[in-house]
């Protein structure tokens, strides 16, 4: 059924009795030419751009729980393509025309709002970095302003500028950064794969992957046995467990991040600011509440919730930041999986097995790469070939020297 | 969380910092490149028991030995890194 105003003024007339299932709940068929494994975002848009963009229609998409109970459903929703290396920029940008034309694409309202994601920054040298990063956005074919105090006072309230130790010097701004609904982007991509013709089967978790003569044939599942000519991994924080079923070993390690929101509120921030003398992040839903994160617990998990130490010290950010933070109270909470890689940065690529495909090593970074990540995996699932975008995105980069670190972390998970 | 610490006692996570997977062996410096490429990248990332390094930072400032369960954060043992390593040689 295709959305529009005169559908909903029809349906509203006939007491919205009409409304179809947006996609349908199929049975496993014995084989597929490409089953995908994770209905997150990622996979989700990879099925999408399978059918889209290369006629692959004969495909599955395998989703142990329910589509949105992943971290699709425990991200902050932010949405940018503030990147400074050759490897990363023009993947991030690429992604931002993606979700620019989405809405229209899949007939479905994602809520893109690109309110400008602003970072703060508290002395001399970090303004020369992020000029530096305005710089390599705008050469890219990006957008980057330089705020100073004055601009940015007038754009955001309640920003403490004159703090003692992190006094606010000014920041760098993307314009055409923002939000968009993290539900409504699977629920979205879910039913455009599914309308051409992709079976998304939840409550199938996959408990192996078969391998015969060096090239995969098919997984199992809780639901039996699926052959498959090519399989792709899209698992997010659980992706050294699913490629552990293919006997591999990835640069990965699961860690915990939390995210947090406030009680609503009569509209106050309407932007997404970000802290430069901490990790810490704010912007404020449709609904009023403050959507707010900060850095990694920093220990191996996969428990999907945090510990308090860093509860206080994202608070202890936020109230360095914006101390009228401190009068209100915190609504929910909760934590996700995340695969951090040993650089930072995602893997999109082939495996060492034939027709089994990966991607993986999002950090905390994946929901603003969904469009992106899901194009250039139907890419190289399709052609078996990486596209130029993800070219630099590959699983022997660490063995070859050719790591794309951007924050410079070194090889330590819990520091990107 | 709680470590208990073997000099210390039972102490809250934060007076501890995490190195992380405490099962690598370091290769010899002549191993090849293969060798040192899985020493410094590659990691099993269990979901379950996991053997992990943190130092008592705000404490004594022992290297322990920590198993623990990723999936449940419970702690199975705490052993001090050099007997710990002295254990599995």
């Amino acid at each position: 059924m295709k959305y529009s105003l005169a559908k909903l003024v029809a349906q509203t007339l006939g007491g919205h009795r009409g409304w179809t299932r947006a996609w349908r709940d199929p049975e496993p068929k014995p084989h597929y030419d490409v089953v995908i494994i994770g209905g997150g975002g990622h996979g989700l848009a990879t099925a999408f751009y399978l059918a889209r963009v290369h006629g692959v229609r004969n495909v599955a998409v395998l989703e142990k729980g329910y589509i949105g109970g992943g971290n699709a459903g425990r991200n902050t929703t932010i949405v940018r393509s503030n990147y400074l290396l050759e490897g990363n920029e023009p993947f991030y940008e690429f992604s931002l025309k993606l979700w620019e034309g989405l809405e229209r694409e899949l007939n479905f309202n994602v809520m893109m709002s690109q309110r400008g994601v602003i970072n703060l920054f508290h002395s001399d040298a970090q303004r020369d970095a992020f000029v530096r990063r305005g710089n390599a956005m705008l050469m890219h074919g990006a957008d980057a302003v330089l705020l100073d105090r004055e601009q940015l006072r007038a754009m955001v309230p309640g920003i403490d500028f004159d703090n003692a130790r992190f006094p606010v010097r000014g920041a760098l701004m993307q314009p055409r950064g923002g939000t968009a609904r993290h539900d409504a982007v699977v629920w979205g991509y879910a039913r455009g794969a599914d309308a051409r013709g992709v079976d998304i089967i939840q409550n199938c978790e996959v408990t192996g992957i078969r391998v015969e003569d060096g090239a995969v044939t098919g997984v199992d599942t809780g639901r039996g046995f699926i052959g498959a000519g090519k399989v792709g991994m899209a698992v997010a924080g659980h992706s050294s467990r699913v490629a552990a079923m293919a006997g591999l070993r990835l640069p990965v390690e699961s860690h915990l991040l939390q995210a947090f929101v406030t009680e609503g509120l009569k509209p106050l921030v309407d932007r997404v600011v970000t802290f430069g003398a901490g990790h810490f992040y704010i912007s404020q839903s449709d609904k009023g509440g403050l959507v707010l994160g900060g850095d990694l617990d920093g220990y191996n998990s996969y428990a999907q919730r945090g510990n308090l130490p860093m509860v206080e010290h994202v608070m202890e950010c936020g109230m360095a930041m914006m101390p009228m933070l401190g009068r209100l109270r915190i609504l929910r909470h909760w934590g996700g999986v995340m695969d951090m890689s040993m650089d930072g940065s995602p893997i999109i690529d082939k495996t060492p097995v034939r027709n089994l495909f990966l991607n993986t090593g999002w950090c905390y970074g994946g929901f603003k790469a969904t469009p992106a990540s899901g194009w250039c995996f139907a890419h190289t699932i399709a052609r078996g070939e990486p596209h130029a975008l993800n070219a630099a995105y590959r699983l022997d980069r660490f063995l070859s020297g050719r790591v794309i670190d951007e924050r410079g972390g070194g090889p330590r998970p819990n520091v990107h | 969380m709680r470590i208990h610490c073997p000099c210390c006692g039972a102490r809250p996570v934060d007076e501890f910092t995490y190195l992380g997977d405490a099962t690598p062996q370091r290769p010899a410096a002549d191993a090849g490149l293969s060798a040192w490429h899985d020493y410094v990248y590659q990691r099993d990332n269990p979901r379950g028991p996991h053997h992990e390094y943190w130092q008592h930072a705000g404490g004594c400032r022992a290297w322990l030995v920590v198993h623990r369960d990723t999936a449940t954060h419970e702690i199975l043992e705490v052993t001090a890194a050099r007997e710990w390593r002295a254990r599995q040689a």
